[in-house]
Parts: structure tokens; sequence; C-alpha cells
């Protein structure tokens, strides 16, 4: 059946599975997708633009404010473009407290994804359960940095706050506690016969479809691709600590699952390693306001994946350009080989299974609709379509 | 005389019912969904708005109480309006953080119109950036109060038109 005859139904911007707003238009024969069309760009802000017109401190601040849920990540990547530009150091043990936090919010993060992910299948009870066991990650975040959202702990130079012993403990004790949990939700999602029958077999990515399409982090190891930054091209003090980069080879929704759970382990395991590993010494080291004339790009692993920093300075104290590349920019594209074939009600969970994040995604692109074809435009073209 | 007698009864009997179980429902204008989590961690075990009855629902249609995040985009603009246009009356709007009270750190970016009070009514307003579930609930169950005046307001005007 061909796109034209098929029947469409919208789904979004408003709707019930996602927190964010995006519009998808599905193409439907009886009960099964033809075709999708994705139409994102309702959390667009303009916040790169505004980035040009800050000073670098400044601009800290708003780029916590990209995204809520990996907000840390974005600082940090940030933060490391900047220091690369001013050819500055910083202290090893804002190094150490950096990847704590980075690891803490890829927890809380995951764990999020797996209530999300109960709740896509109406299985609500993991929902409620996956959350509670992510309110032990957000009380020691909030111990440790004063905020439960934003934490504010990355700035130019290193770190802001510090982890005292008594709050080291803490963190232990933590983690202990929620290491057991994970294992009850690897248990339940490799197990549990409601929890199967949606997720094996459905949403399937094949190893050359992710390959076409670059996708990048546990969705690209779901369908057994090695792609982790931390391993690829090591920041901060990974390459000291031992940790496994996990990949699953059954291409489905349920091994997208598990590589994020078995994630959760392996991040438990580089806190301990951090937490002994840490050295005492300062926190941070002094930046001057004006960085140095240059560009470079810096690059992190996010909950969602791969996430590129490119910083360009003309020796002023403001950017002359700051371009961001998230996670789900890359992903998003994946929702089309995902989505053809499979069943209407599987939608949700399929489209919840690359964990997207539109908050960091939307950018702006000029369609042509008659043609198809997009463009990009210069500043005399604005101006003229001003005087219109 | 019995006729009004017997509306306000059937009044009183509906409105008890009506404030144990209002359904809430989520937009997100443009923000940094850290609100939006905050939300949903209201919805879960450790916070549990589920006490006074509220349950999220995803249609405008079927929800009582609207709370927005973020300030409002020329893209969201549109949908905002409508959604708030859909709900049954009465209504309450709560805007949750900053940015939707006053754009707060979006200030200067050129795709943010304004805060929701400038496309929307709005009742009640939750600040923080983002605000703790706490706050959160406590401006919700003002909100009720609210909705509990506004639901007898609507009953006089019904009775009146009655009459």
């Amino acid at each position: 059946m061909s796109r034209e005859d098929s029947y469409s139904i919208p789904l979004g911007p408003q709707h019930p599975a996602l927190i964010e707003p995006e519009y998808l238009k599905v193409h439907l024969d009886g009960e099964t997708i033809v075709d999708v069309d994705i139409n994102i760009g309702f959390m667009h802000r303009g916040i790169e633009k505004a980035l040009q017109q800050r000073t670098y401190m400044h601009d800290r601040f708003l780029i916590e404010k990209i995204c809520g849920i990996c907000s840390s990540i974005h600082t940090l990547s940030y933060c490391g473009a900047v220091e690369k530009l001013a050819e500055v150091d910083i202290p090893e043990r804002a190094k150490y407290i950096r990847m704590i936090i980075a690891e803490l919010e890829r927890l809380h993060s995951h764990l999020l994804w797996v209530g999300i992910a109960g709740y896509e299948i109406g299985f609500d009870t993991v929902f409620q359960l996956a959350w509670r066991d992510r309110e032990i990650v957000m009380n020691i975040l909030e111990k440790i940095s004063g905020n439960r959202v934003s934490y504010s702990m990355n700035t130019i130079g290193g770190v802001r706050r510090d982890i005292s012993k008594s709050k080291a403990e803490e963190l232990h004790k933590a983690i202990d506690k929620i290491d057991a949990r994970i294992y009850h939700y690897i248990d339940v999602f490799t197990k549990d016969s409601t929890i199967i029958k949606r997720t094996r077999g459905t949403g399937i990515l094949t190893e050359k479809d992710a390959k076409k399409y670059s996708i990048v982090g546990p969705t690209a190891r779901g369908s057994g691709i090695f792609c982790d930054i931390r391993k690829d091209d090591t920041y901060l003090k990974y390459s000291t600590i031992d940790f496994n980069e996990i990949t699953h080879k059954t291409l489905d929704i349920e091994s997208r699952a598990v590589v994020r759970l078995k994630e959760l382990l392996e991040s438990t395991k580089i806190i301990r390693q951090c937490l002994n590993m840490m050295p005492k010494g300062n926190l941070s080291v002094k930046v001057p306001d004006i960085i140095p004339e240059g560009e470079t790009i810096f690059h992190a692993e996010a909950p969602r994946g791969e996430i590129l920093y490119y910083v360009r300075s003309d020796g002023t104290d403001k950017p002359y350009r700051v371009k961001i590349r998230t996670p789900t920019l890359a992903n998003i594209l994946s929702l089309k080989p995902m989505l053809k074939n499979q069943q209407l009600a599987d939608m949700p969970i399929i489209v919840a299974s690359i964990d997207p994040c539109f908050s960091c995604t939307d950018r702006v692109t000029l369609l042509d609709t008659k043609t198809g074809r997009t463009k990009t435009v210069d500043e005399t073209y604005l101006k003229s379509l001003k005087r219109q | 005389m019995l006729k009004s007698q017997l509306f306000r009864l059937k009044a009183k009997v509906l409105n008890h019912a009506r404030i144990k179980s209002p359904w809430i429902m989520h937009f997100d204008a443009t923000s940094c969904n850290g609100c939006g989590i905050e939300i949903i961690a209201c919805l879960t075990p450790k916070y549990d708005i589920e006490r006074f009855g509220m349950v999220e629902k995803g249609n405008p249609r079927h929800s009582d109480i609207l709370l927005v995040t973020g300030a409002v985009s020329h893209k969201t603009k549109d949908r905002l309006r409508l959604i708030y246009d859909q709900m049954p009356e009465p209504k309450v709007v709560i805007v949750i953080g900053v940015c939707g009270i006053s754009k707060g750190i979006y200030q200067g970016c050129y795709n943010i119109i304004g805060p929701i009070d400038k496309v929307i009514p709005v009742d009640i307003y939750v600040p923080g950036c983002p605000p703790r579930p706490q706050a959160i609930i406590d401006g919700i169950v003002k909100g009720l109060d609210l909705w509990k005046d506004k639901l007898k307001e609507e009953d006089k005007r019904k009775e009146e038109y009655m009459l």
C-alpha cells in the first residue's frame, strides 16, 4: 500500500506519553504503520544565538537550562571546551567530582527511562517502582549539590562544591541500595512475560540501519555497535577506570532496555572507583574572562549518546559561536526504520525506546513545502524577509 | 421553588464529588523539561499527588486543572490557546517554573514570545527553577480551593439562567 492511499492520524504535540511536545504524523494501513512523518521544533528557543550575546560565565547557566534531565553533561562539555581554548588544566579532584556527578546523572536518567518504558506498555507498577528508586539518586544529588534538577556543579575551571567524607559514605550506601534494585529490574525486563510480549521482537533496528543513520548511545549499543565516547575518545579520568562497554545483539526494545540497565551497574562501578581514587586538593582554578582566539570541539557520553560542543572564540569575553549537537538529533532518524510495519499500539514504546529528549534537539531548518527541499539562509535573505 | 432546591442539592452532591477527584493535565510550552520531570515526580510514591484524587490525563476535554511549564514560543502559542479552549468550564491554570512567569533565563531568546499569561489567563504561579515537588503540590492544592469557588460561581450562574 502506498503512502497516498493510507489513512493518516496525527500524534501530538500534546500527548500523555511524553512530557515534551512533538508531532508525529502516522500513515496507517489498518493497524500497521506504513510511514511516519516526524515534525519537531516545538521546543526551539534560540539558545545558540542567545549564547553569543552573553559572556562565557553567563553562558554556563543558560547551557544548564538546555535540558533539565542531562544538565550536568551539557555544562561538563561546555566547560571542557572552554578550558581547552583557554589551555587550563583543572585540578584532579575536580575531574573526579565531575565524573561522579555525570554518572549519578546517568543513573537518574536511565531509571527515569525504565519508569517511562513501564508506563508506555501499560505496566504502571514498574513506573511507580522505578521512580521511587530514582528518588534515592535525587536525594543524594540534592545532598551534594543542593539542587534536585539543575546541579550547577561544573564551572569553567573546576567544580563549585566538594564531596566531603560524610557525603562520600552516604553515596556509597545509596549506590549499594540501587545496585540491588537494578538486578531486580534486569530480572523483570528479561523474565516477566507481560513485558517480554511487548518488547521482544518489536522496534527492530538492524546494525546496518543503525550505521546508515549514524545512531549513537544506548540505541546503537542495543543494535550491537560499539560506540562509547568514554572508551573511544576518553575525557577526564575515564582511561584510569575499569568498566565495560555494554552491547546487546537482539536489536529490539528489550535489547535497548537491557543495555541501559546493565550500564547502570557499570555507572555504580565507576562511582565507587572514583570515590576511592579521588585525591585531596583544590576544587577549581581561576580562568581569565577573556578567552584567547581559536576554535575547538569537545564530545562526551551523555545518558542518551554522544554530545558534541563546538566553541569558537574571537578573543573577547563572549563566544563567537557555540554549536551543540545532541544525541536525540541523531537518534530520532532511527524512528523511521523502527516504526515501519509495526502495530500502531506499539508506537509509544518504540518512540520512547530511543529515550527522546526534544528540548535538546530542536533546531531551525527551512523547508520549502512545494519542492520538499531544505536550505540554509544568510543574513541578507533574512533581512529581505523582514521588509515584506 | 422546589425546582431550585432540587438544583442546589444536585449541584452540592456533584461538586462534592468533583472536588475529590480533579484531573490534571500537563502541557510543556518550551521549557527545559526540568519542571516536567518534577511534575511527574509528584505522581510517584514519595510525593503521591493521588491522595488528593488527582490523575494525570492526556485529554484536555477530560481535565480540570492545566499545569503549564516554560515560556511560550511561536510554535506552541496556538496549541496552548487551543488546549485552553478545549477544557471544560470551570478550569484552573497553574504556571510551574519561573520561565512561564517572566521568561526566566530565556530572556532575550528570539523564539520566545513571552510568559504564559500573555496567551491564556493564569490563576496561580509557582516560582522556582524548577520548583520542588512540595511547592508544586502546594500550588495545586491552592488551585483546588480556587476551583471550588469557581464551581460555586458557575452553579449560581446556571441557577439564575434556569429560573
